[in-house]
């Protein structure tokens, strides 16, 4: 199935009002859904038999300025032969988002990763600790606020120019 | 006046050097090196190590514990994660002991040095002897960097330093 064929089916059975489908930006086309729907949807998404979105391809966040932050879904099917795209949009200041962890196993590290470099909580996520960077990092930093620390246990995190000054 | 030169009285499988050569020359001929490949300049130090680089031939070869090594060969982009890390096995060394920052990404940062996570320069961390441009340098500037150490060596004073 195609993105309308895919998108239709989603709005008979949810309805209109939470869906925001974006096709004409670069890139995939994509549905924006509520956060707080975001388990629901795809949980219809994974058992519904015509769509059978049995994998989380890639789950990953982005930085909407000015202060929000987006949580982008990609999902595939194998029986299907087709894919899918959702996004959640949260505030800066409370980003929650619940997690998929239980309908998709691997978005554990995923997700992990999500809250390491961007700093989205995922409510309910059973081992929510950063996964790349070390454990007494302080910030996120793919905001697009973030600044890098002076130091980091003593060790300098400038280097002068050899250039001089730009 | 007494005659203090040996010549002609030793055999002539037997001949007079200093203390500190010896050592020297013990020591840099025999230099075992930490497997410590970070990035894709580790991939390069293998070659290094490999049959057509020979580092054997120097007396080199590579040890997997810090504890046996008496050279670091840091090959790779440094992250701070990994600089904590880093610092604990240089500190594990025996002495003497010497470091050769390989690559751009070990001596300053390289491509990454705008990121956030990278460590911009390994002498931010550990001493460093000799700096080996490139990215990633060919096993010719590593066995370069090398034989430039082996001269660093020649140069210790071991049995007469000042204490």
């Amino acid at each position: 199935m195609n993105f309308e064929e895919i998108l239709k089916k989603l709005t008979e059975k949810l309805g209109a009002e939470d869906l925001k489908a974006v096709t004409d930006q670069a890139g995939d086309p994509y549905v924006l859904v509520p956060a707080a729907k975001i388990v629901e949807i795809l949980s219809f998404l994974k058992t519904e038999p015509s769509l059978s979105f049995e994998t989380l391809s890639n789950l990953t966040g982005v930085d909407a300025p000015p202060d929000e932050l987006d949580v982008v879904y990609h999902l595939f099917s194998y029986t299907q032969e087709h894919s899918f795209t959702l996004k959640v949009r949260v505030p800066k200041s409370a980003a929650k988002v619940s997690t998929v962890e239980g309908l998709y196993p691997g978005a554990n590290w995923l997700e992990r990763e999500a809250y390491d470099l961007l700093g989205v909580v995922f409510e309910g996520h059973s081992d929510l600790r950063r996964i790349l960077l070390p454990d007494d990092w302080e910030g996120h930093p793919l905001r697009k606020d973030y600044e890098p620390k002076e130091d980091y246990h003593g060790i300098e995190t400038t280097r002068p120019s050899l250039l001089g000054t730009p | 006046m007494m005659d203090l030169s040996l010549k002609g009285q030793l055999p002539n499988n037997i001949v007079t050097t200093k203390v500190d050569d010896v050592l020297n020359w013990a020591r840099a001929s025999s230099l075992w090196y930490l497997l410590f490949g970070l990035a894709c300049c580790g991939i390069e130090l293998m070659q290094t190590g490999g049959p057509r680089a020979d580092l054997d031939r120097f007396g080199m070869v590579f040890r997997a514990t810090p504890r046996q090594s008496d050279l670091m060969i840091v090959a790779g982009t440094l992250t701070y994660k990994m600089a904590l890390r880093t610092k604990v096995l240089y500190e594990q060394m025996p002495e003497p002991k010497y470091v050769v920052s390989m690559g751009s990404c070990a001596n300053c940062g390289g491509l990454f040095q705008l990121a956030y996570s990278v460590v911009k320069g390994v002498d931010k961390v550990i001493p460093v002897d000799v700096y080996v441009p490139g990215c990633p340098p060919r096993p010719e500037a590593l066995t370069q960097g090398l034989l430039k150490i082996q001269e660093k060596m020649m140069q210790e004073k071991f049995a007469r330093r000042a204490v």
